[in-house]
């Protein structure tokens, strides 16, 4: 018999995990934001390169055929925006796989939300009084911290000019492995995660703008006043360390989505990865019209973690994954 | 050989980087939202005692190490070699080289169980007992009456280590030392 059959969190931290989660709703509803759910499992899945997709088989009335679990409640729920429905939130399961860790949970609780007509500042602020009211503090002034900016403090280079050969070694030096063929994006993130996260989000809550635009995902892009570069027009949100949300000023094109889309499927194939069935149905949405606006996904169990003062996501979850 | 792959990797997992067997001491997947996963890992090399960290990209994999964790007591040394034997009943003896024993070599006692480790069937590591009862063979007198006052005075133990012991231990009397501090903790 298994001896691991207890949950992962206290029942006392489960009690004021429903507390938060009332707190998360009650912040929602005094904006007039409206609650949905949509569905955990579609027929298309993310494309994201980095995103691993889990998918099962069901029989529906089309027959038996694949359907995918979400990483993010984002294309149904732009669908949803397409119709009219305004203001949008959800505390919405995803799915990621073989991603378990400290700070991550195969399946875990997103935030999502979405305001039609909001351009990115305004729900980066109200992204951090979210965040200041689950963690009962004070809402502090927020630190705009460009990505660029960052990399040239904390390392010294110019992450979007610095020769890739230059970045390579750099993420090798720092990370102790060899970058000697990586692309450039993974030399990025590797810096940023190892290097410059640990010291943001101390003492104070920390928004990181202006990615670069081969990591835009699903975020318009604009131009960098300096010198021209592209830029990705999203931001993420960090607090001790810890990055808690991804916001974007939603790309509504259609278009230029399928494309994405596409590009995203060609570096899976290249990298040797299994294709990712395309949500056409989102495309058709954007096609018909979605209002411009900025939404953003927030990790709730890194929230909530925070705010609880615990040491994992699996001690605020009531069985993490390896104990489900 | 078997191979573990990152998301296998967990504390106590023993396998090969860089020619030497290691032990995984921790493993931290990290990951920003949209982008290259990798681990971040605590390794102990177990031929040089010392921690490395190195990070991986999320799904390499590294080959197991042939590694065996073995109780043995120690039964003697002919001066080159050290001789321990296992202590389930088979009676087969390993010897080990000084270099293999490094610092336990001072907290040898004949009839003590020790953790050997093997990789490749050869002994690369001997670990003591957290705590081991050594008996004092050289110290100054003991001063009487003295058994809470701090100070303190150095003593050598039957094995060869000397430990720091408060002043009213005498010679001959048999102590209770903590291996991992290489400090006194009471009489035994």
């Amino acid at each position: 018999m298994p001896t691991d059959w207890r949950p992962t969190a206290s029942i006392e931290t489960l009690r004021a995990r429903a507390r938060l989660l009332a707190e998360v709703r009650a912040f929602f509803a005094e904006r007039d934001v409206l609650e949905v759910e949509t569905p955990v499992l579609g027929h298309a899945g993310s494309t994201d390169l980095h995103l691993a997709s889990l998918s099962c088989q069901a029989t529906t009335p089309a027959g038996r055929e694949r359907l995918w679990l979400q990483t993010s409640p984002e294309f149904h729920m732009k669908r949803l925006l397409a119709a009219g429905s305004g203001p949008i939130f959800q505390l919405a399961k995803s799915f990621r796989d073989g991603e378990v860790g400290r700070r991550h949970n195969l399946e875990f609780t997103m935030l999502e939300w979405y305001r039609p007509g909001f351009a990115l500042d305004a729900l980066i602020e109200e992204t951090a009084a979210l965040t200041c009211r689950v963690l009962g503090r004070e809402p502090g002034p927020l630190r705009p911290r460009r990505y660029r900016e960052l990399f040239r403090e904390s390392l010294g280079l110019d992450p979007f000019v610095a020769e890739l050969a230059e970045l390579r070694r750099l993420a090798g030096e720092r990370g102790g492995l060899d970058m000697g063929d990586a692309p450039r994006d993974d030399c990025l993130d590797l810096l940023m995660s190892l290097v410059i996260e640990p010291t943001l989000g101390r003492g104070g809550l920390d928004v990181v703008v202006d990615y670069p635009a081969s990591q835009a995902a699903l975020a318009r892009r604009h131009r960098d006043p300096e010198d021209g570069a592209w830029l990705a027009s999203r931001f993420e949100l960090y607090c001790e360390g810890l990055e808690l949300a991804n916001g974007y000023d939603e790309l509504t094109d259609a278009a230029e989505q399928a494309e994405r889309f596409a590009a995203d499927n060609a570096a899976r194939r290249a990298a040797g990865l299994p294709e990712v069935d395309v949500d056409t149905r989102l495309l058709a949405a954007l096609a018909h019209g979605m209002p411009a606006g900025s939404g953003v996904a927030l990790g709730l169990d890194r929230l909530i973690q925070l705010a609880l003062g615990k040491a994992s996501v699996a001690e605020v979850m009531a069985f993490a994954t390896p104990h489900c | 050989m078997a191979t573990y792959s990152t998301n296998e990797f967990k504390g106590g997992l023993k396998v090969m980087l860089d020619g030497d067997p290691c032990t995984i001491l921790e493993n931290e997947f990290v990951k920003p939202g949209k982008g290259q996963a990798f681990n971040r890992v605590k390794l102990r090399n177990l031929m040089t005692g010392r921690v490395w960290e190195r990070t991986f990209k999320s799904g390499e994999s590294l080959e197991a190490a042939d590694v065996l964790e073995l109780e043995m007591e120690f039964l003697y040394s002919d001066g080159e070699m050290w001789y321990f034997m296992m202590t389930d009943g088979s009676f087969e003896q390993y010897p080990v080289e000084k270099k293999a024993l490094g610092d336990t070599e001072k907290w040898l006692k004949e009839q003590v169980a020790y953790t050997v480790t093997l990789w490749n069937d050869n002994v690369i590591n001997v670990t003591p007992p957290n705590f081991i009862e050594l008996e004092v063979t050289e110290t100054d007198p003991g001063v009487k009456g003295d058994t809470a006052q701090g100070g303190s005075k150095p003593a050598a133990l039957s094995s060869g280590a000397v430990v720091r012991v408060p002043l009213f231990i005498n010679e001959g009397e048999l102590l209770k030392i903590d291996t991992r501090t290489g400090e006194y903790v009471s009489r035994a």
